[in-house]
This record gives structure tokens, sequence and C-alpha cells, in this order.
């Protein structure tokens, strides 16, 4: 099967005023007879929704949080990239997309990163137009930082809560949009399957998470804004209830899954401090602009940080990339962390951390200007370890943090199911192998604003005339039967074990073998590993109480469940990538100073898993990544 | 950084739908390392419960880094907790002693029906923002960003409100029950800035109005931001006030009345 990733013809920087102009139109009048329905309501799903809204169509948007305010998006705080140039400091579009493309380790799609960087443009409008607090110089000009190691200052962002202030906006938005009767909110309402007919997305099925209620909707149209999979590696700077399954229950119904071992481990987390942990907390990695990065060189050294002097520092970012130091991009900075610790030179009473030190920018630039910097960062970090950074370093270390794979689509982001769409995070098209700091609530508002209301005229058009599927139809009433039949199940294992028990299982062997680092030993352990698990799972399974109320246990069952899946197909993804790149480095596959090496000979590629049924594994695809205008270049950062 | 570890007792309320009626229950948490949150304190009982086949305890959570507001429940008859600042998924259990007994109990607010143990449906506050709480600029109409400045001060009040996580811990401290903080919060945010301007006091009617039917009256007790984990200003209350008044007489003007 070849995959028509639709790329425009023409010059890059024409293909999307191009393909504006080429996509068919929904006349404003046909427009309310058409229905669509929005999955999750993060920054992509709430932008989506409202847009949709306001163009005409007839909206449903489900979210299986108390409010849409509630969505991960949340969480972002250090900021968006938008090429604005307002610093007058040489960025443009073009510096943007090649940024983006470069960051990416040349595994993304040219078309798709140029639309990206500029729309950015049009987002920061958007948004300060809705209201957003931007941080602001003292003319009331908008104020921006260089940020993740850019060269240009072009991140736009809200005190250190930028992904609060845009998600707020994006959702404000869309409640002017429910109370102009264009959108219909359903919250609390957790989307378990998709529905096809004849191979075309019509509906999907929801269980009200209050009742257990199982109800079928159906619409023209279904855009899935789900988010990311970082949570199948338990411990992740996710939100305890972030999950896959809307987008794996897509892919169990033929959309393609892309790329799934390109995660992203992000340097700047607090370590785990025991066993109950649940979540890593992030911290920006703006701290990383005045925090010096070392261990001891000693692995049994005992004295306090503030004791050890110079010599028995091993400042090892420094050292090893002189012209970056501390700087170095996220994946290179969460290696040589890893290689450290697991060298024994790790600090913390578990050994699993490294210092990240403020006392030289102190000492440079006085405790008054650090604190301004940082204030909000050290607060949280006393807050959670009860150490205060101002007297003694931070203790930092890598935690999953975005997940670059996802629901392949093409350049109108419609999934291999017709008629299905997936934005933001959900899909796998924009950050290639490695997503830059700050592009992430930029790719997320980028479709839900920009791109999405335009091209899904595109497939709405010839349905003309049509009505939605009637959720009588019998593929509705499979579906939800389904659905019943896999609730029952769950509830009816009776094992021993609860869903956080097997998550947290999962999360070691993803962690351990489709980590950081990964080798061919290690991925096939790891299937192995993983279908034993998940075995145990289906036989061992402990669910308490009742379907028909709220039951947290029930939604993690169906959860973990479908991570086992995944984390099978991570697995088997890495093993078939034999190129480090990106957020995936093979061990088997470096340069002689240990820095990732691709083969572009034979990886230049998209690789898309089509499912099959549940005996035979996946099928894969791959799109070949045409580069017409940047040259592939070995990254170094020496 | 401490390895030590507690032991504590715990009253926890449950309840087993809306319609259920409540009882205390009481539950020991054995061997709880201090470097523990609040809520993987609770993540512990639960997993010992689900051991002796008991029902686990629902409470809300979701990001728990004190962003989301999804969590908030009453701890020793206070709304997150005794610390300042903090939604109970920062609190950490080195701010209590060995041997503590803690009373768990969800919002109470007549607003905030308990759907299951320590979760409540909070839904009026989303009424509150459908009701008026954005700017209209639909996607496409914006102008270039730069082209109103906004002074740093102005622009900083702004997003002093805007920090409000919406997990409605003002409601649940205050006596009355009042809505006010929220509502107060987000006005603040819009109402203050230039983009806000046109609709400030259609705004201002609606939410207030609306607010109105779900939450009590407020009588200037301070509870509100006492609880808050952001600390949002009681300040924003006065503005609240002082535009409500003047909508009354902007919105009859605006419509043609004299």
């Amino acid at each position: 099967m070849v995959l028509d990733s639709k790329v425009p013809e023409g010059p890059l920087a024409d293909k999307w005023d191009n393909h504006k102009f080429d996509v068919k139109l929904v006349n404003p009048a046909n427009k309310r007879k058409f229905k669509v329905l929005v999955v999750g309501t993060g920054l992509a799903g709430a932008s989506a929704a409202a847009t949709l809204g306001e163009l005409g169509y007839e909206v449903e948007a489900f979210t299986f949080h108390d409010s849409p305010r509630r969505a991960h998006s949340i969480a972002a705080q250090g900021g968006i990239n938008g090429a604005k140039n307002y610093r007058n400091d040489g960025d443009s579009v073009y510096r943007l997309f090649y940024d983006t493309i470069k960051g990416g380790d040349y595994r993304g799609r040219e078309a798709n990163t140029y639309r990206l960087a500029q729309v950015s443009v049009d987002i920061i409008d958007q948004m300060a137009a809705q209201g957003v607090p931007f941080a602001r110089e003292y003319g009331g000009l908008l104020a921006n930082r260089s940020f993740g190691g850019a060269q240009v200052s072009r991140t736009f962002y809200a005190r250190g809560q930028t992904g609060q202030q845009l998600l707020l906006g994006a959702y404000q938005q869309m409640m002017g949009q429910v109370n102009a009767g264009k959108v219909k909110l359903h919250t609390r309402m957790e989307m378990l399957d998709l529905v096809t007919k004849d191979g075309e997305a019509v509906g999907i099925v929801c269980r009200n998470l209050l009742t257990g209620e199982i109800t079928s909707h159906s619409g023209h149209a279904v855009v899935l804004a789900t988010g990311g999979y970082g949570n199948v590696y338990y411990l992740s700077t996710n939100a305890m209830a972030c999950n896959v399954t809307a987008a794996w229950r897509a892919h169990r119904k033929g959309a393609h899954f892309a790329n799934p071992c390109y995660t992203q481990i992000h340097p700047t987390c607090i370590p785990a401090a025991d066993e109950f942990q649940s979540k890593l907390t992030l911290m920006s990695e703006s701290l990383r602009n005045d925090g010096r990065i070392w261990v001891p060189r000693d692995p049994d050294e005992r004295r306090a940080a503030a004791d050890i002097p110079e010599a028995d520092r091993y400042y090892y970012l420094e050292e090893k990339y002189p012209a970056f130091g501390n700087l170095v991009p996220r994946d290179v900075a969460s290696r040589n962390a890893k290689t450290v610790v697991d060298q024994g030179l790790g600090v913390g009473p578990l050994k699993n951390g490294v210092y990240l030190d403020f006392a030289a920018a102190i000492e440079r630039d006085g405790l008054d200007k650090v604190w301004e910097r940082y204030s909000n960062l050290m607060e949280m970090y006393e807050r959670i370890t009860g150490e205060d950074p101002r007297e003694t370093p931070m203790r930092i270390y890598p935690a999953i943090h975005y997940t670059m794979g996802g629901l392949w689509v093409d350049y109108n982001l419609m999934t291999s199911i017709p008629s299905l769409y997936a934005c933001g995070e959900a899909n796998f098209s924009d950050h290639g192998a490695n997503r830059l700091g700050a592009s992430a609530l930029m790719q997320g508002l980028a479709d839900g604003y920009f791109v999405l209301p335009y091209t899904i005229g595109d497939s709405l058009a010839g349905k003309l005339g049509t009505d939605p599927v009637s959720t009588d139809d019998p593929v509705f009433q499979q579906a939800e039967q389904d659905v019943r039949d896999r609730t029952q199940t769950f509830m009816s294992i009776n094992g021993t074990r609860s869903p956080d028990y097997f998550h947290r299982e999962l999360g070691k062997l993803v962690w351990n073998y489709i980590g950081m680092e990964r080798d061919k030993n290690g991925l096939e352990k790891a299937i192995s590993e993983i279908r034993a698990l998940r075995e145990e799972f289906w036989k061992d399974l402990r669910v308490l109480g009742n379907a028909d109320t709220l039951n947290s246990s029930l939604e993690k069952a169906g959860r973990v469940a479908d991570f086992f899946e995944l984390a099978e197909l991570m697995a088997r993804d890495a093993l078939d990538r034999e190129e480090s790149c990106g957020g995936h480095f093979r061990s088997e596959s470096q340069t002689e100073g240990g820095e990732a090496l691709r083969n572009d000979d034979d990886f230049a590629h998209v690789s898309a898993w089509a499912w099959n049924d549940e005996n035979t594994p996946q099928t894969k695809h791959a799109e070949e990544l045409i580069f017409e205008n940047v040259e592939l270049t070995q990254r170094s950062y020496k | 950084m401490s390895a030590n570890t507690l032991n504590l007792t715990l009253q926890i309320w449950r309840q087993e739908g809306p319609n259920a009626a409540g009882r205390f229950e009481t539950h020991e948490a054995r061997n709880i390392p201090d470097d523990a949150s609040f809520l993987e304190m609770l993540d512990v009982v639960n997993e010992g419960l689900i051991q002796e086949g008991k029902v686990p305890i629902e409470f809300p959570h979701d990001c728990r880094e004190g962003i989301c507001g999804t969590c908030g429940v009453m701890i020793n008859g206070r709304a997150h907790g005794q610390e300042r600042g903090t939604a109970t998924c920062q609190l950490h259990m080195r701010k209590f002693s060995d041997g503590d007994t803690i009373a768990i109990e969800p919002w109470r607010a007549a607003a905030f029906p308990v759907v299951k143990d320590l979760v409540v449906d909070r839904s009026p506050l989303d009424a509150v923002i459908e009701a008026g709480g954005f700017i209209t600029a639909p996607t496409g109409t914006a102008a270039d960003a730069n082209e109103t400045p906004i002074p740093k001060e102005a622009a900083d009040s702004a997003m002093d409100a805007a920090a409000c996580i919406g997990c409605g811990a003002c409601v649940a401290a205050c006596p009355n029950s009042a809505g006010q903080l929220f509502t107060s919060a987000k006005l603040w945010h819009l109402n203050s800035l230039p983009q806000g301007q046109p609709e400030r006091f259609k705004r201002t009617e609606a939410m207030v109005e609306t607010m109105e039917q779900f939450f009590g009256s407020c009588t200037n007790h301070g509870e509100c931001s006492e609880a808050c984990p952001k600390e949002i200003s009681l300040d924003f209350i006065a503005y609240m006030n002082r535009d409500y008044i003047k909508s009354k007489r902007v919105n009859r003007k605006l419509a043609g009345q004299r």
C-alpha cells in the first residue's frame, strides 16, 4: 500500500496558500448541515471545536474531564514559538521551519513543518486578541525569550504558565461557542471506540464516567485531539489520566500508527523520591540557562554538594561539549545524565539524579536576579523535595515528556481512515524524531485554529445532502456491544492485582528497554516481557466496585490494556528502525563521539503501522520523506 | 530530603453516589514516606484497600503539579489543607507528624454536589465562564499582536487574576459557599485588558448573574483568598462589584434606554 501524504505541488513557501485555494469549500449556508465530533478539548481540540463552531458547523465536543480546562496542555510551562521576528534578531518563517526540521533530525515532512512555521505568526495574534496575558516589556509590547538552545528569541510566554493561559484562551473561546449554541459540550465522557462503516469514520462510542452509560454519537467527521501516549512509561510528566485509548481504538479500526518509537525525554525533571512516586514533575529547561550540571567524580562521595571542591566535580556537559555546554539539546542532555547515573555517579538518596547548581549564577548576578528569573520553579522544587535550591543544588533527572509519534495523517490531517482526523500531539506530523522546546503548544493551536478548519471542508463538501449514519445502524450497535463486553470482562476477571500495579510494572519495562537508549537485545526482550505481563494482566486483574458509577479502577484498566498493545508496537518500531535519530537512540548506531548516527539511505521514511488482527502483528508501510529544501546534515554540538 | 515514614489515622468521607447517605470511615495509613505527596498517600491506602477486596476511595486528581485544578479536598476542615498557596497535590506528607489523625472530606458547597466519595461536580464554574468569560475574537480576525501595547503593570495584573486554576477551593472555604473569587478573577483578567473592553459590562452582568444562580452571597470573610492555591487577591471582588454596579447603567444605555 502506498501512503499518499497529499503534499501539494509547488514551491515550499506557496504550498499552503495553493492548497487552501485548491481544497473544496463548504458554502456558509451549508456548513450547519454538517456535524463534526471533536474528541479531546485540550489546545488542539478546544481550538478546533471553537473555530469549527464559528465557521458554522454543528460541533459536539467530548472530554473525559469534568471541565475542558483540565486538559494536560495546561501544564506546559515554557512558552510558544512564533516566527514574528519582533526582536529583530534574524528570525523568519524559514528559520523556524529549518530549526524544526533540523531539530527533528530530518524525520519530519517538510511541507507540514513549513506550514506550522507559517501559521505560528497568526497564533500569536489570535491568542493576544483572546486576552492571553503574555509577558510584556515596559513599553507595552510583547516580550520574548530564547528557549531550548534556539539562536533567536522567538518564544512568547506567560510567566511559567504559558500552557495554562493558552488553554484557557482556547477553552474560553469554545465556551463562547457553547453559549452561542454552536458547540455541544459533553464532559466526563470517554471515547472507547471508533465506529466505521464501509471503511469510513461515522462516529464514536463513549462511556459516561459518572453513570457508566454507553452511548453512540454520529457525525460527518470525527476529530481526535486526544494527546500523546507518554503515560505508557507510568512515571512521566503527563497527568495521571493521559492515555492512548482513543487513538489506539482508532488504530484497531484501521488508522495507521506512525513512528511510535519517537518519544521525547525531558532532561530537567525532579527525580523519583520513593517507590510510591506516581508521576514526575517537569521544571522548565530555562533553568539550564543559568544552572551548571555536575556530579561528583567519586561514586562513593559522601560530602554535601557545597563541600565538594571544584576539582572533585564532574561538569560532564561542559567538558564534553565546550561550545554548547549545559545548553545541548534535550536528548543529548538526557542521555548524558543517564550515562553518569549508570556509572554510579548519581546524587540523592536513591543516586538517581544529577546536580543542577545555581551557585555560580548567584555569585555572578546576585541572589535577587536569579530568584527573579526562577522563583516559581525554585518554589515548586522546594515544595516537592523540601530542599532550597538557593542553598543546595537542585537534583534533576530526565523523564518522558512528549511523544512525537502518533496517528499517521496526510497534509489535511486526515488519518488513513477517511473522515477521521487527528490533531495536536495525537498525530505524528510536524516534529520528526524530536520536538523543539516551545513547539508543542504551537502545533496544537496550529492544527486546531488554522489547519483543520480549512482542510476538513475538503472531505465534508462531498457529503452534502447526506445525513450522518443513524446510531441505530448495526455498526453502532455492534461497537456498543463490544464496549459493554470489554467493560464486563474487566469487572469479572477477579484477580489479585490492581490496574496501577500492572501499569507500574509495564512502565518499568518500557523505561528500561524503550527509554533513552535502545538496543536489539533489549527490544527483543521487551517484546517477550511485555507479552508475558499482558497475559498476566488479563488473568490477574482486579477491578472492584460497579460499572454504573464513577470507577477509576475500571477506567484505568481499559487504558492500561491499550498501553500494553502500544508498548509492544513501540518496541517493534524501535527494533525495526536500525538507526539513531532524535529521541530514538539505538546504541548500535552512534558516532565515535557517542552521538546519534542516522542512516538516511535506509530510514529517511515515516514508519506507519497498519493493524491486522489480534494475533497478527501490525504491518509496516513506509512513507518516504523527500527533502527538496534542506540538506541533511549530521548534528554536532561539540 | 529525608527517609522518615509516618503512620496516620485517616477519617475519610465515603459516599456511594449523589443520592446516597455519606459517612466517615476510618483507615490506617502505614509506613508513608514523608517525601510522598498527600495524593500518593491516598494511592497507598487505595492499593491496600484493593488488596483487602474493598472498593478504593474515589478522589479527584490529575496533573499532580498544581496547575490543572482537578484535585481538592478538605483536609482537617481546610480546603487543600493548612499550607498556604498549595493545591492538595502539592501538599507533602513531611508537613504532617507521625501519629496524626487527618480528616478528609469533599468540597462542601450546595453548588458542588458529591459525585462519589471525595469527588464533587463543579460544573457551575463552567456555567459562569460560558455566560461571558471570553473575548469574542473569531479565529482569523486578529490584528498584529503588537498593534495594541498593554502597559506591563496592566498585563501583570491581568495575569495575577488569570492564574486561577478553577479548583473551587474558594467556594469550599467560604462560609456562604460564594463564587465571588473565581468569578471576579476571570472578570478582572478580561475586563482589565484593552481587548476585553467592548464586552466588559455585558460580560460582567451575565457572569455575576449566572454566578448568583448557583452560589451563595459574599460577606467579605476572606476565607476564599486564604484557601486559594494561587493566592488570588480579594481586591478582584471589589473590582467586580464596581463593574457590576456600573454594568446596570451602561448596559441600559447601550440598549438605548436613558
